[in-house]
């Protein structure tokens, strides 16, 4: 039962992570900026912080935090893109993004819990 | 996605995909997402970590990162623009986790193991990062500009 919703969760938010970057990831010179990606590792961390902050387990866990926020969300093309993107530019997008979402998942957490 | 010229010459130098395109690269990165993200359910149900490093998550994200980078070195993906979107945006988006590795680190912090804390967030992003750095070595930039074009690392 679990793995069902988990996969309907993901159906949802990998899709939804494409269409972010599709619409708001924005050519400068010969690099890509990639707000899309950022906005929704930031918005999902912050849900996910808000789930486990206010307790949530079971089913809704499995639908909304392991299966549409681990989906919406993604590490793989931050690496990547951070990369691919190369020098200090590169560094403080990886470093940015990772500590920008651990504020939202904290903020998330607290107003949850 | 092999996209016939668009309309919008903005557009087609970002190259974005036409309408029915994005119909199937949605459809691709959903169906991709649905098999990463169980793969990862299925690994935290396997090896649960409890209150230690999150030792499952974290591999997940390294080799998760380390896959997506070795994508634009195999012919057949750079050819096939919804295989790249499956395999990139859906399987190993959905695989690896950006609202796991943050929530995780928040809990750790929350119940005061600070070290652990931060040797997961700064561990987990300098590791992954190694990875992609190392297995680039298999592909050219132009490989990697065309996966990116083709949206498949979002």
């Amino acid at each position: 039962m679990n793995g069902l919703l988990v996969a309907l969760g993901a159906a949802v938010g990998a899709p939804l992570r494409l269409l972010a970057g599709h619409h708001l990831d924005r050519v400068r010179g010969e690099h890509t900026v990639h707000w899309g990606t950022l906005l929704v590792n930031l918005l999902g961390s912050a849900l996910l912080g808000w789930l486990v902050g206010h307790g949530v387990d079971g089913r809704p866990l499995a639908l909304v935090g392991t299966g549409f926020c681990g989906a919406f969300t993604t590490y793989s093309a931050v690496t990547v893109q951070a990369v691919n993107r190369g020098g200090w530019p590169g560094i403080a997008y990886a470093v940015g993004t990772v500590a920008g979402c651990l504020l939202t998942a904290w903020a998330g957490y607290k107003v949850g819990g | 996605m092999g996209r016939p010229a668009a309309a919008d010459p903005a557009e087609a130098s970002r190259g974005l995909v036409t309408p029915p395109h994005v119909r199937v690269a949605l459809l691709a990165a959903s169906a991709g997402g649905v098999v990463g993200a169980l793969a990862r359910w299925g690994l935290g149900e396997r090896f649960p970590v409890g209150d230690g490093f999150p030792a499952t998550v974290f591999w997940i994200n390294v080799t998760g990162s380390a896959l997506l980078a070795a994508l634009p070195a195999i012919a057949v993906v750079r050819r096939t623009p919804w295989l790249a979107v499956f395999l990139g945006t859906g399987v190993l988006g959905g695989f690896t986790t950006m609202s796991a590795a943050s929530e995780q680190t928040v809990v750790l912090l929350d119940h005061d193991h600070t070290g652990t804390a931060l040797v997961y967030a700064g561990g987990t992003l300098l590791a992954a990062l190694a990875a992609v750095w190392l297995v680039d070595r298999w592909s050219t930039p132009a490989d990697r500009a065309l996966l990116e074009l083709e949206e498949a690392d979002e």
